[in-house]
């Protein structure tokens, strides 16, 4: 039994919970503002039922193909792919870091002047607007079909994800630290390898680890556009409805995301 | 940090040799696994076309300028669908998140053995699983549309939520639970009382958190045919109305912008 008033015995004054929003008008605009909009947004939603009722069947089908997938048909493909999707990965993940690196610098705000500080933040800010598999339309655009497009358009996408998070840790290091080495004589570079980098390795490894995992899923997509990797064996794969083939891919992608997780993980512990 | 004496000179080092060999071997082989796999990926790439890339580009771009603005006017209803599939998507996968969250996290999960690691996979396989993905499934089951999109961009989402939130719920001060639990309070009491209070304002983080990383993802489920804005997108490339293209990723960049903007406030609200 769980009561929001209590009457507290012999004085009959009574008590509730706080409310998580404290002012009343501000909760009971919010509940207003979210049940208007939920309405109009569903109601504005067309969805063809009688489609989505004739398509249960087939979602069933879909599920029953796990037990057991099929990966023989098309194991080949399958192979091809996601070594594709690994070696986009690798190489993706090391080439943005390595641009990453740099622009980080730039972009903390104790390192650098102000003028390098605003160009390099704009370069972070324009690498994360477009989702990877925008950028990856247009490389293939470019640079033809092929694990290249896919290639560049991770890399990038990396940089924009890294570049912001390295540069936030690079602000939040110890400055005490960094003055001391200064204090020594230390040349720029030196004072980086020396004072700078020493502390934000740890993050500078997790961040990396944890970019690589991102990196292979998306690797699993960009192929939809033609950007190389698994993405192309699974598209082909759900357009002729073979979705036992489908959930081998699927299996194999989940493994591989669940192996890069777990290693990482102790890879990150280890450092710490 | 080792000092190493050569004659009468102490010669400061950074690291111990052994260590100082170690860090080298794992650059070596580091190095030559990414060579290998650049190799690889260069054997797929026809040079020709890359070469040719920078000519391409400006092509490309003096085909995109202007962008056609009078386009816009079919615009809004596309970018209003993907804003509903983000949303939509977000609420549906924080309905299923809170449970599953709360039988993942070590101290309220009913049962360590059997309920936990049902919870775990399920956070797992939804997570590992992209949404372009999920769309691209969905589609073949229930047919291109919003509601692929709404489906699929929620079934991403679940495994986000209930990680971040089961590992809110894994750090709750305990102290306060056990208060609640002193005055003689059932289980759902002890849920509302002590635990939920505490993990209420990284649960509203963590939604508008996801819901602005969804307005991202759901601009490009249209690519597969699952709705909003991607479908236009698809469209005009496919159509090489570039003038139109250039216009969407303006809309898209103007979006999430709107967004994230929206995003900070409430966080900050929040917090």
């Amino acid at each position: 039994m769980v009561d929001s008033v209590t009457t507290l015995p012999g004085t009959g004054r009574t008590w509730s919970r706080p409310p998580f929003i404290k002012k009343p008008w501000v909760r009971w605009g919010v509940w207003l503002a979210v049940a208007i909009y939920l309405f109009v947004a569903i109601t504005s939603m067309e969805v063809d039922w009688s489609r989505v009722i004739e398509g249960l069947p087939r979602g069933k089908k879909f599920l029953l193909a796990f037990l057991p997938p099929n990966f023989a048909s098309r194991w080949d493909s399958i192979v091809d792919g996601i070594y594709e999707s690994l070696w986009m990965t690798v190489t993706s993940t090391v080439v943005g870091i390595g641009l990453s690196i740099p622009i980080a610098l730039g972009a903390a705000r104790n390192l650098s002047h102000p003028i390098v500080y605003y160009s390099c933040r704009g370069i972070v800010a324009l690498s994360r607007t477009f989702p990877e598999i925008i950028l990856a339309i247009f490389f293939v655009k470019l640079f033809g079909f092929g694990p290249f497009a896919g290639f560049l358009a991770l890399s990038i996408a990396t940089i924009g994800f890294y570049a912001k998070l390295l540069a936030e840790d690079i602000e939040d290091m110890d400055a005490v630290q960094a003055e001391a080495v200064k204090a020594t004589g230390a040349g720029w570079l030196q004072w980086l390898n020396y004072a700078v980098q020493p502390q934000v390795m740890p993050r500078i490894i997790g961040l990396g680890m944890y970019r690589f995992d991102i990196n292979f899923r998306e690797s699993a997509v960009v192929g939809i556009v033609g950007g190389g990797g698994i993405g192309a064996t699974l598209l082909t794969a759900f357009d002729r409805y073979e979705f036992d083939s489908a959930a081998a891919i699927l299996l194999v992608i989940i493994g591989i995301v669940m192996a890069v997780e777990y290693s990482s993980g102790i890879i990150r512990n280890h450092i710490k | 940090m080792a000092v190493v004496e050569r004659g009468s000179t102490k010669i400061w080092h950074r690291r111990e040799r052994g260590k100082q060999f170690a860090i080298w071997a794992v650059w070596l082989l580091s190095t030559a696994i990414f060579v290998y796999c650049w190799h690889l990926i260069s054997g797929k790439t026809v040079w020709f076309f890359v070469m040719d890339a920078p000519a391409q580009a400006i092509d490309l771009a003096a085909r995109m300028t202007p962008p056609k603005w009078s386009y816009m006017n079919s615009l809004w209803r596309p970018i209003w669908d993907t804003i509903n599939i983000a949303t939509l998507g977000t609420v549906i996968a924080l309905i299923i998140a809170v449970p599953v969250a709360f039988c993942a996290a070590l101290n309220t999960t009913p049962s360590v053995l059997f309920v936990r690691p049902v919870a775990l996979f399920i956070i797992v396989s939804s997570r590992s699983i992209n949404s372009l993905i999920w769309a691209l499934m969905l589609v073949a089951i229930v047919g291109p549309g919003i509601f692929a999109g709404v489906i699929a961009i929620g079934l991403r989402s679940i495994g986000f939520c209930a990680k971040l939130l089961y590992e809110a719920i894994e750090e709750i001060d305990e102290t306060q639970v056990e208060a609640i639990v002193a005055t003689g309070a059932s289980g759902p009491q002890k849920l509302i009382y002590g635990i939920v209070p505490q993990v209420m304002a990284a649960f509203a983080g963590i939604s508008v958190f996801r819901w602005d990383i969804n307005i991202r993802e759901s601009t490009v489920l249209g690519l597969v045919g699952a709705g909003g804005i991607g479908l236009q997108l698809d469209a005009s490339i496919s159509t090489l109305a570039w003038t139109q293209v250039s216009l969407i990723l303006l809309a898209i960049l103007a979006t999430v912008i709107v967004s994230e903007w929206v995003s900070a406030k409430v966080r900050h609200a929040i917090i």
